[in-house]
Order: structure tokens, then sequence, then C-alpha cells
């Protein structure tokens, strides 16, 4: 046991540093065939690029972690996203802060109906964010009568704020390293981080800690959709439109990038870093492709074959020896 | 005499390197029922799962029908006519009664499964037995003892002619357990050989004509009920020497720590009433579905009662039956699941800290020398005996007033055993209360210095430590 059991002790870090050095490799052949994708711009861009789904995917990680998943983020994101676009129609001269406090706010709320449908109602998670996933798509088209907000709508600021550089990266790639820092630090360090682990780990020995794993679930829903919330005005902002399908299905992707960044489906295990490194890996292909001349139909087999291999490689790992030792006890 | 149907010679079966059988010799006769009698532990489960084809045995020989049989799966059984009715009721509830009796036997026509021939011979099975409900009825519509007489039933389809009844009678009512018998004698007068496993003595004399007596894995007597009664039937089942592993401190009982006043949750228990004081090791004894770990879930708060009140000075802390299911989280290191319930003093400042995480981890392997290379080892990697280290650990580090441990030795080696032993023992004479739940009759008596008896949901005795004696509490516990 000894060998194998400090193989597994560490089993989470080692992935993660595997990963990441598959990151690299990748990102180094890129670099090979193409040196301008080494250059600082194109790295800045590919960040830029990446932010939004680093964010969704840490939200995303938590609800996985608790046992869940949640369907409707990019839903949520595009309705959050209508709402900061209506909110700057109507009062421009406002700018972005209480757009900011608005999508947060009305993000938590949505991700809080799915955490109590979870939690409350005990019922499977998938099911009710498929659910709510189209409900969400469904309020959008009510609140904006299924028109377009364009970029003459929106206020300077609004639509400036994800464009504002510091030290060379835009706001919004900052936004996504200070979210990735947020959850590193938080899930080491927090005493309830360790409960989301628990809670997910396993349910029933949580609650004999005194875990109450369902309350937990409703946390990382709410986690969950208030980032989606912020992100849809970030999305809104950066691309200056919104509309009813935006995002459509980048739910997939966000999921995808926690599968990919080693997040166990099966819930309690996975690693923010981990996370982070599967949106960049994701993200570099995504760009690398079109240099390559690489259709966007062959992007998405790539895609599905990189979360086919990722899953597989995590199953080997954790695959354990049966346990008998407790096999005995019914007599 | 005819030749016996079944006979078996020195099987012996371990569970890595638990040992659950250590010698069994069983001979079952055709037109005859067997009583099966041991104790929680004694093995009964054990040789039914070897039946039954879910376990191998290590080594031993069966003896089946004539020849040499090696059962190495449940089809395998089934084929040789091995019927297994169980205490679980191994039901499925979505499908119809005749689907039920035909699981994966299926009457064929022509490569399809043949409806009408399935139904017909279902519905006649049934009348045989006097089942009295139609074969066509969803399977979730029948009671649990409808539901033994379609597990017997299935059986009879597969022309069995041996039916091994596991404890069928544990959630029946009288009226129901009168019809079972009627349907068992039937079979034993058409010639099958039954095994009957109960904890309950009339029933042993009402049903059956021979006894098989298990203890600690082996046998340890068999004949026929004509020549033997209650007495020695319990003589034979306890008849081993209280071993005391590690020897209980004296102590004199302090001021009262918890009191529990006609606590009840429906189907589980009802008009339980006690008080454990401090410095005192209260035990628990019962049979399985006693109650007890119903009544453990209740005290310590993850199941609410229906009535009743529980007054508790301080907290109290639960080491569940089921450590990896319940008890611990397998994938978490030593140090995180020793954490869990201490987060609030390990991060008296909202942040954690590893280091002290470490320590506490460190020094619990210190004190319980639990066999981990480091605090960062995961809990799954750990023996059973130090995976219960580990969860009395983390409870243990909360120093809280009353401690219940529920079967806290199950399944772990004698040096893992004396260590719990120990640990109790020390906890209760350091100022707090011990709740110890055991099925156990020699660790509950060495333990306790007072025991309840638990039977069907209700407290059914209390004994002071010198009155607990093992046919006594094994008496109170199986209505003897």
């Amino acid at each position: 046991m000894t060998h194998a059991a400090r193989k597994r002790g560490s089993q989470v870090a080692r992935r993660d540093l595997q990963f990441a050095l598959l990151t690299l490799a990748l990102l180094a052949a890129v670099v090979w065939a193409f040196p301008g994708f080494a250059s600082p711009d194109n790295l800045a861009a590919l960040l830029d690029d990446t932010a939004i789904l680093v964010m969704l995917a840490l939200g995303q990680m938590l609800v996985i972690l608790v046992r869940g998943i949640d369907l409707s983020v990019a839903a949520n994101l595009a309705l959050c996203g209508m709402l900061a676009a209506l909110f700057n129609r109507a009062f421009p001269e406002l700018g972005v802060l209480p757009v900011l406090a608005l999508t947060l706010a009305a993000g938590g709320l949505l991700g809080a109906l799915n955490g109590i449908l979870v939690w409350k109602l005990r019922l499977p998670p998938i099911v009710v964010t498929l659910g709510t996933m189209s409900v969400y798509r469904g309020v959008i088209y009510l609140l904006s009568g299924g028109e377009w907000v364009n970029d003459n709508e929106m206020s300077p600021a609004f639509v400036a704020f994800t464009r504002a550089e510091f030290l060379g990266l835009t706001s919004l790639s900052w936004l996504a390293l200070i979210c990735a820092v947020a959850f590193m630090l938080l899930l080491r360090r927090l005493p309830l981080a360790r409960n989301f682990y628990a809670a997910g780990g396993n349910p029933e020995a949580a609650a004999y800690s005194g875990i109450d794993a369902g309350r937990m679930q409703f946390l990382a829903y709410v986690v969950c959709g208030a980032i989606a919330g912020l992100a849809g005005y970030l999305w809104v902002a950066r691309f200056a439109v919104a509309y009813t399908d935006i995002a459509l299905g980048f739910e997939l992707q966000v999921i995808a990038a926690c599968l990919i960044g080693g997040v166990a489906i099966g819930g309690g295990v996975g690693s923010a870093l981990g996370v982070v490194l599967g949106c960049l890996f994701l993200g570099i292909i995504r760009n690398s492709l079109p240099l390559v001349g690489i259709s966007a139909f062959w992007q998405m087999f790539i895609n599905g074959m990189v979360i086919l291999a990722a899953v597989l490689l995590s199953a080997r790992q954790q695959r354990q020896p049966r346990t008998t030792t407790l096999e005995v006890a019914r007599d | 005499m005819q030749a016996p149907l079944l006979t078996l010679t020195d099987i012996r079966k371990s569970f890595g390197g638990v040992r659950a059988l250590a010698g069994v010799n069983l001979e079952l006769h055709p037109g005859s029922i067997t009583a099966l009698l041991g104790e929680n532990g004694a093995g009964k489960s054990t040789l039914v799962k070897i039946l039954s084809g879910v376990h191998q045995p290590d080594s031993g020989v069966i003896h089946f029908n004539g020849g040499d049989a090696r059962i190495d799966s449940p089809t395998v059984a089934r084929d040789l006519g091995i019927g297994v009715v169980h205490q679980e009721c191994l039901v499925f509830d979505q499908l119809s009664i005749a689907e039920n009796l035909f699981v994966n036997a299926h009457p064929r026509r022509r490569g399809t499964v043949d409806w009408d021939s399935l139904h017909a011979r279902a519905q006649t099975v049934l009348d045989e037995l006097g089942a009295g409900f139609s074969a066509h009825a969803p399977a979730a519509s029948l009671s649990i003892a409808q539901k033994h007489v379609v597990q017997i039933a299935r059986a009879l389809v597969n022309d069995s002619r041996l039916l091994i009844l596991d404890e069928p009678t544990a959630s029946l009512s009288q009226r129901e357990c009168a019809e079972l018998f009627r349907i068992a004698r039937k079979l034993r007068d058409a010639g099958c050989a039954l095994l009957f496993i109960t904890h309950r003595f009339e029933e042993i004399f009402e049903l059956a004509d021979r006894y098989a007596v298990f203890r600690d894995g082996a046998s340890v007597g068999a004949g026929r009920l004509a020549d033997t009664g209650r007495e020695e039937l319990i003589r034979l089942m306890v008849g081993r020497p209280v071993e005391q592993l590690f020897p209980k401190q004296a102590v004199a009982p302090g001021e009262v720590l918890l009191r529990v006043e006609n606590l009840g949750r429906a189907g589980e228990f009802e008009g339980v009433s006690f008080t454990l004081r401090r410095g005192e090791v209260l035990g628990i004894y019962g049979l399985v579905g006693a109650g007890r770990s119903e009544l453990a879930q209740v005290l310590f708060g993850v199941q609410r009662a229906d009535c009743g009140s529980v007054t508790a000075r301080g907290d109290i802390a639960l080491v569940p039956e089921d450590r990896q299911g319940q008890g611990s989280i397998l994938p978490f290191s030593v140090a995180a699941n020793i954490a869990l319930p201490n987060l609030a003093a390990l991060a008296p400042n909202g942040w954690m800290h590893a280091q002290r995480e470490r320590q506490l981890a460190q020094q619990w392997i210190g004190t319980l020398a639990i066999k981990a290379e480091n605090p960062a080892q995961p809990v799954r990697d750990l023996s059973g005996g130090n995976q219960q280290k580990v969860v009395l650990a983390k409870w243990l580090a909360r120093n809280p007033a009353v401690l219940i441990l529920d079967e806290p030795t199950k399944g772990i080696d004698v040096g893992a055993k004396a260590a719990v032993h120990q640990v109790t023992t020390e906890f209760a004479a350091a100022g707090h209360g011990v709740i110890l739940i055991s099925s156990e009759l020699p660790e509950i008596i060495a333990m306790s210095d007072r025991v309840l008896v638990m039977r069907r949901g209700r407290l059914r005795g209390e004994f002071s430590r010198e009155a607990a004696t093992p046919a006594a509490l094994l008496r109170a516990a199986s209505d003897a």
C-alpha cells in the first residue's frame, strides 16, 4: 500500500502539475509552428478571450464539487446580460458600478432558485437546471420582446469597462485572474470550503459530521449564479450587443473545461488551478486551430476528443481496489 | 433417515484478513427444517452468501445432492436448486409478480418471451402456495410478507430442493408468520430441505425439527431439537469465556450528563427512557433491527424524534456503525477527516492553517497509535481498524460530553479492538459519558457499567454490571 498511498495522497496536485506541463507542451507546439502565437499581444488576447470561461468554470466547479451540475449558467449569463443592457439603456448616466451590483445580485438570485429546488425539494440537479435553462432564456425574450440592444444604445462607460487595460491586460483578464487566485486561496483556507468537498465526497458522512450537504449545494448554486450574472454584463459589454441567444450552448464548454481540468463529475474532487488550466487548454486549441486552417467543425471534434481523453485519464487515476473490510460486517 | 441433501465440511472464509467462517460443518436433510442459530457475527449471513453463490469459500467441501459442488455464481446456485428468501426482500417493485418469478429465466418461444406460459406457470405456483394474489399485479402492491412468498415462489419456479429462509419473520406480524410457516411446512412435506435462520426461539421450536449452532464462525453443535432445550441452545450460542482485552477502569458515576425521556420515532423505537452519568459506560445490547442504531442517530441529531425529550449537559458525538459510509470521507486525508468536525477550533480567525491541521492529526496519530504513514494519507488506504481510530479521533478531538459508539469494533482486528476499548474506558474515566452499542456480548459485558437491552424498538431490561451475564442479556434480547 505504501507507494500507491503516497501517490494518491497528492493525487490532485500531481494531476494539476502533469496537466500544466501538458498545457505548456501544447502551447510550445503551437508556438513552434507559429512563432507569432507567443507574442505578448497574442497571449494577452488569448487570456482576454478565455477570461469569461475561466470565471464561469470556477463557479461551475463549485457546483460539480457538491454533486450538482448547472446547465443554466449560459442562460443565466444571457438573462443578466440583457438586464444589464436594458438597465444601462434606461439609466445611462449611472455608470458601471450599479450594473455590476445588479448583475451579481440577479445572477445570485437565479442561482438561488436552482439551489432551493435542489436543496429543499430534493430534485435532481440536472433536471432542475435543464428546466431553468429554458425558463431563463424565455424570460430574456419576455424582457426584450425579442429585440437586440446594440452598441449605439449603450453608454460609453458601459462598453469601455471590459476593454480598459492595466499593465497590458484587459480588466476582463484581471477579473478572471482575481477570481482564480481568490478561488485557489479560499478553497484552501476557508473552513466552509472544506464543507463543500466533504458534502461532495460523501454526503452521508458529511451529515454525520454536522454538515448539511443540501445547504452546501444551495450555496454553490448561489456563487455559480452570481458569477454567471456578472459574466453576463462582461459578455454583453465585450461584444457590445445583447439578444436572446447570446452564449447559446456555452454551458457545455464550461462543464467541459471543468472536466478537462480534473473535476470529478461524481463530486468531491477538483482544484481551482486545474479548472483554470482546463480553460486555458481549451482556449489555446480554440485560438490556434484557425491558424492551422482547421474549420470550426473540426474544433468541436477535437474538443470532444480532449474531454474524453481527460475523463479517461482521471478515471484511471481514481480507480480504487475494491474494499472488503466491511463485507464481513453484515451478519 | 435419508442421505443428507447438503453436506458442508470445514468451510472457511476470510475477508481481507478478517475471519468470517472458521470451519463450518452442516448437514441438511430432505423433508426437514433445520434452524440455524448464532449471535450477530457468528457467520450465518456469510454462509448464506456462500450457498447462494455470492461468495466462494477459501477452503472446504460442499457436497450437494450426491456430488461435490462448486457454487461460483448465483446462476449456478439457482441451477443446482438452491433458493434463498432474503431478509431484505429482494423483489423488483416495478415488475409484475409473474415477471419477478422468472427474472433471468423467462420461458421462451422462438427466441422471445412466452408471456402466456409465463403468466400461467406463475399463477399455478402461487395457487399451489395458496398465496391468494394474482400473478399480474405489480410487486410494489404487495406487503413484506407477500414479497417473502414471492421469493419462495421464485425458488419453486426454479425447482429448488434447498430453500434458505434468512430471518424472514423479522418484520412480519403473528398472522403473517403463521402463513409463512404453513407454506414452509408444505414444502418440507413435499421433500424440500429448509434452512431457517431466526433469532426467535419460540419460532424455532414451532417450525424446525433440527438445529445447528454457529459461534464465532464455527459450528459448535447440531442435532435434533427433540433432544435439546432452550437453555442448552443459549449455552451453545454464548458459551465462550468472556475475554477481557483491556480492563475496564472502575469509576464512581457522577452527575447526570444525559437524560432521555420517553423518546420515540415512528416505526423504529418508542418509549425509551434512561440516564447517563459522568464517568459511566452504558452498554446497549440487542439484536440487529432492535432499534439501537436508530436511537443513536436521534440522540446525535441526524434523525428527528417524533416524541419525547433529550436533555444533555454538553454536546453529543456519534461514531457511527458504518465507518466507511457515515464515519469518514474515504478520499480525504487522515488530517482532513479529523479536522472536519473541528474546523471552528482550527480556524479561530476564519482562516484554515494547514500546519495546525497537520499537528492535530499528528497528535491523534500518536495518541491512538494510528498506523498511517503521514497525516496526508487518504483514509481509504488504511486498514479497517485504523479507519475506525481516525473516526474516533475526529470526535475525541472535540472533547464531547457524551460519546456514542455504535458497534465500534465490528470487523476490526484484535489489536485495534483493544485500543478502542482502552480509549473508551479512559474517556469515561476522564469524566465523560459513553454509550456503547454492541452486538458482541463479551464486549458489552466487559466494558459496561450498566447494560440496557433493546428488543423490537423498546427497552426490555436494565442490568447492573454484576447482573449482566451472557445468558441473561441474550434472553432479554431474543424473547427466549
